[in-house]
């Protein structure tokens, strides 16, 4: 046995050995993002900058990977979907604050930390996908619940962030016992059961299985590009998108976004790195390559995006949604919503 | 086992101690992540308890004991009635079978759900057939219920496991039942009852062998279960911590799962008590095979396709036709070969460092049977009743307090910055990987060891052979197709595996899982469909081998 940790010892010293890079200059990114859409712009980065990129994604653990490594992580930028699991980074004491000029004239107030240590890159509206031949232009996220949709509503998970943070929002402004006979409504709405992805409510609209679907924007301007292929855009073009609203509110907007983590050992190259997200540049990127809204106000919204019409965002902010997320969880579970049928 | 114990060896052999004390490190090793969880498991959860057991636990603990009873029985027809029919009956085609069957051992679960789902979808073909054939235009007129439902979770499962529960069936057929069914022949039984009142009987802990790993499967599954909807246990655990940030309560559900894997494994155990078969494996014949001809032998090998078909070929082809179309949408990547020789370097170092520290606990428990030896095989297989996503944050902990130690060590005696050596390198995979899978390769070495009577260790030793002398001239020549397959059984399981790869691969590095897993992440399934292509044809190798080994009876 001796001899086999031995063997596996030298095994991944000769590993680590080869893993080791030259001393260029480089930025170690830990995502919660499939690096594969931002590629095109870390591209850019390198291209621009000389500053290499390496990424890991890490679809969950990403806190217990850096708290577990600590001082000895070699992450510089944590990047992550969902405003909750960017202040869940904060929370968990793995980031650290930023102060750039840069970051704070590109990035409104409401998108970013106060004392810099998370920063919203791109925004995404939860929104509504319609049947093409549905009389409905209009639908507010109070109506979705409406006994007319019974039967025909396509959901994910109730318990995936992107609902999350809608039910939250939806508890912050109505309250616990409103929200959950909303939830029981949403549930008696169901088609199928509440699975699967966002792009699935698309194509389930086009197989005849519901009639709405609660979605991410950008989803639609992947399918309908036909950046994920002609089945996808077949999906796309049986479906309209709404923006649904609160009754008397906006729409919901949620958020992708970074933070520079606390033990960086290549800070420098990571504030870089996210002025660089954050300029007019990428910000033109994110929203061609990724359908997202862009954060920086001086960047355009790509065409298929903006044709949903005038995004009006809901006036409350993320960090007033925060502390109703985990009610709004426990009560998905209170009303059995990824259970289908009982 | 009371015909197989060793008597002690009057004078203790030095060789007994080093295999113990390896014995006994792997165990402990194995036993650090799962130590990890239940001190995890021990902090506050903040009143979250009350809530998880009062609207969480009740449901998920029912439709995972719905999900466990449907596909294990599914698995349990399937490849015991499978296994038979390849053993006990020669019919044209018989041959294809016989290996074919293992063939959705090479399909990770969760790239059958989603192969299944698009089939399946009234958008797919299989519904857009019967539209056509029923003359209906439009899904809205005509649809099949939804397949994400229990229903097609326990298929989907009971599908693409049948093969563990058909690999030892198969072999408690071939190597122990020609004896016994001969002689019940001989006793008057007819041929039609053989398989129920003699065959079944004898490979009931053969069958419960493959039914436990199949079912630890479907436990530890996240993937296959979010696409069809089913909110098992495990999806439970996955969501208390992330969507509720609750580490401690995940832990805690987690270590409840554990304890009831472990109450069942007993339980099992203690039904099969008094049930130990040992034939000598020089005796062990193959029974004569009855020979089937036309339309019999038509129905039987259509019997014996449905499987493959289900559990195999039809994902395959979803996989090949969704491949095609995206080698003309966008061409083969760097990234894809990269991560083709990623997977494959990693698991198979991986299934090295497992069969060897596989053989070296079954082989402690043989010479030295005790209740210590028989102890840490149990606790050096434990990590695979846990789900991977947990068991890789147990391993997390412990592997990075190491790494720093070790970086500190480093930078204090070098002034060189610390790096972290095992999470750095990928070696952390190679230890998350032998406590996920130490079980498949104990259990198969075990059981392939105990078939060695212990006569032939009487004989090596009384003919002057020392320990080791009767470890190399007697015992691993005896068991190399045991030691095969379960290497065969590792490597695919190592290349399937995704949630510890995920948590704790290095920087810049993508497994054919973690690569598949991102772009379904992503949404773009069908770029998906070239690494889960590849996943499936590298593990059809090793299943054709093993088919191959496997069909030698006994060593």
């Amino acid at each position: 046995m001796n001899t086999l940790f031995k063997l596996v010892g030298v095994t991944s010293m000769l590993a680590l050995g080869a893993a080791v890079p030259a001393l260029a200059q480089e930025v170690n990114i830990y995502t919660t993002r499939e690096p594969g859409l931002i590629q095109p712009i870390l591209d850019a980065f390198t291209a621009e900058t000389g500053v290499k990129v390496n990424t890991v994604f890490l679809e969950s653990g990403l806190i217990e990977r850096v708290q577990a490594e600590g001082e000895s992580s070699p992450a510089d930028l944590l990047m992550t979907v969902d405003f909750g699991a960017l202040i869940d980074l904060v929370n968990a004491g793995v980031t650290q604050p930023v102060d750039s000029e840069a970051l704070e004239s590109a990035i409104p107030a409401s998108l970013r930390d106060a004392d810099g240590n998370w920063f919203a890159l791109s925004g995404r509206a939860r929104v509504v996908y319609v049947a093409k031949d549905l009389d409905l232009d209009s639908i507010t996220y109070e109506q979705l619940a409406d006994e007319q949709f019974r039967g025909k509503l396509c959901i994910r998970s109730g318990q995936h962030p992107y609902n999350t943070a809608l039910f939250a929002a939806y508890m912050a402004k109505h309250g616990e016992e409103a929200t959950k006979t909303w939830l029981e409504g949403l549930k008696a709405n169901q088609a199928r059961a509440a699975a699967g992805g966002d792009r699935d409510g698309a194509r389930d609209i086009a197989a005849g299985i519901c009639d709405i679907a609660v979605a991410n924007s950008y989803y639609y301007g992947l399918m309908a590009s036909g950046a994920g292929g002609d089945e996808q855009k077949a999906w796309a073009e049986e479906v309209k998108v709404i923006l649904p609203t609160f009754e008397g509110g906006g729409t919901l907007v949620n958020v992708s976004g970074a933070a520079v983590a606390a033990h960086a050992p290549n800070r420098d190259e990571a504030v870089q790195l996210l002025e660089y997200l954050a300029s007019d540049e990428a910000q033109k990127l994110y929203a061609e390559a990724n359908f997202e809204y862009p954060v920086s106000t001086t960047a355009e919204v790509q065409p298929i995006i903006a044709a949903f019409g005038t995004l009006n965002p809901d006036s409350q902010s993320l960090t007033e949604i925060l502390p109703f997320r985990a009610r709004a969880s426990e009560l998905v579970d209170e009303v059995n919503f990824d259970t289908f049928g009982n | 086992m009371a015909d197989l114990t060793m008597t002690r060896p009057r004078r203790r052999h030095f060789g007994i101690n080093v295999w113990a004390a390896g014995a006994f490190a792997a165990a402990a090793l194995a036993l650090v992540p799962i130590v990890t969880i239940a001190l995890t498991a021990m902090a506050d959860t903040g009143g979250l308890w009350g809530h998880i057991v009062q609207f969480v636990l009740p449901q998920a603990t029912w439709n995972t004991l719905v999900l466990l009873a449907g596909s294990g029985l599914i698995a349990t027809i399937v490849g015991t009635g499978a296994a038979w029919l390849v053993t006990a009956y020669d019919f044209r085609g018989r041959w294809f079978l016989e290996w074919g069957l293992l063939l959705p051992l090479a399909v990770p679960t969760y790239i059958m759900a989603y192969a299944y789902l698009d089939i399946l979808n009234p958008l797919g073909p299989v519904q857009g057939v019967l539209r056509w054939v029923l003359g209906y235009s439009s899904p809205r007129q005509f649809r099949l219920p939804d397949i994400r439902a229990m229903w097609g979770a326990i298929l989907v499962f009971g599908f693409v496991l049948y093969p563990y529960v058909y690999l030892t069936a198969r072999a408690m057929f071939l190597t122990q039942a020609a004896n016994v069914i001969e002689v019940a022949r001989t006793l008057g039984v007819p041929r039609s009852a053989i398989f129920w009142r003699v065959a079944l009987p004898l490979a009931r802990p053969a069958v419960a062998v493959g039914v436990s790993l199949a079912l630890m499967e479907v436990l530890n599954d996240v993937g296959a279960s979010q696409f069809l909807g089913v909110r098992t246990l495990t999806a439970t655990v996955y969501t208390t911590w992330i969507v509720r940030t609750d580490l401690a309560g995940a832990a805690q559900i987690a270590i409840s799962m554990l304890a009831i894997v472990l109450a069942m494994l007993v339980l099992e155990r203690w039904a099969r008590r008094k049930q130990r078969f040992a034939s000598a494996a020089q005796n062990a014949r193959q029974m004569q095979r009855q020979r089937l001809r036309g339309l019999t032998a038509l129905f039987a090998f259509l019997f014996g396709a449905l499987p493959i078909a289900i559990g195999f070929a039809g994902p395959a082809l979803y996989l090949i036709v969704a491949a095609i179309r995206r080698i003309e949408f966008a061409g083969f990547s760097n990234a894809l070969l990269r991560a083709t020789i990623n997977t494959v370097s990693v698991s198979a170092m991986a299934t090295v460092v497992i069969v060897l520290i596989g053989f070296a606990l079954a082989y402690a428990a043989r010479l030295h049977r005790s209740a210590w030896t028989e102890g840490a095989m149990r606790i050096a297989s434990l990590g695979y009743a846990v789900p991977g996503t947990v068991l890789a944050l147990g391993i997390l902990v412990p592997v990075a307090a190491f790494d720093r130690t070790l970086g500190n060590l480093w930078h204090a005696w070098t002034g060189l910055p610390g790096t972290l050596l095992l999470l750095g390198s990928g070696a952390a995979l190679i230890y998350a990987y032998s406590t996920r899978f130490l079980a498949i390769s104990v259990g198969g070495i075990d059981a392939g060891l105990s078939r060695i009577p212990p006569a032939y260790d009487y004989a090596a030793r009384t003919l002057g052979r020392s320990a080791s002398g009767t470890l190399f001239a007697v015992h691993l020549p005896l068991s190399r197709s045991a030691l095969t397959a379960a290497g065969l059984l590792v490597f695919v399981d190592c290349m399937k595996e995704l949630p510890a790869t995920l948590l704790l691969r290095p920087l810049n590095f993508e497994s054919l899982a973690t690569l598949l897993y991102g772009e379904a992440a992503r949404g773009t399934y069908e770029d998906a469909a070239l690494a889960a292509l590849i996943i499936v044809a590298i593990g059809i190798l090793p299943v054709v081998l093993l088919a191959r080994t496997s069909s030698q009876p006994a060593a």
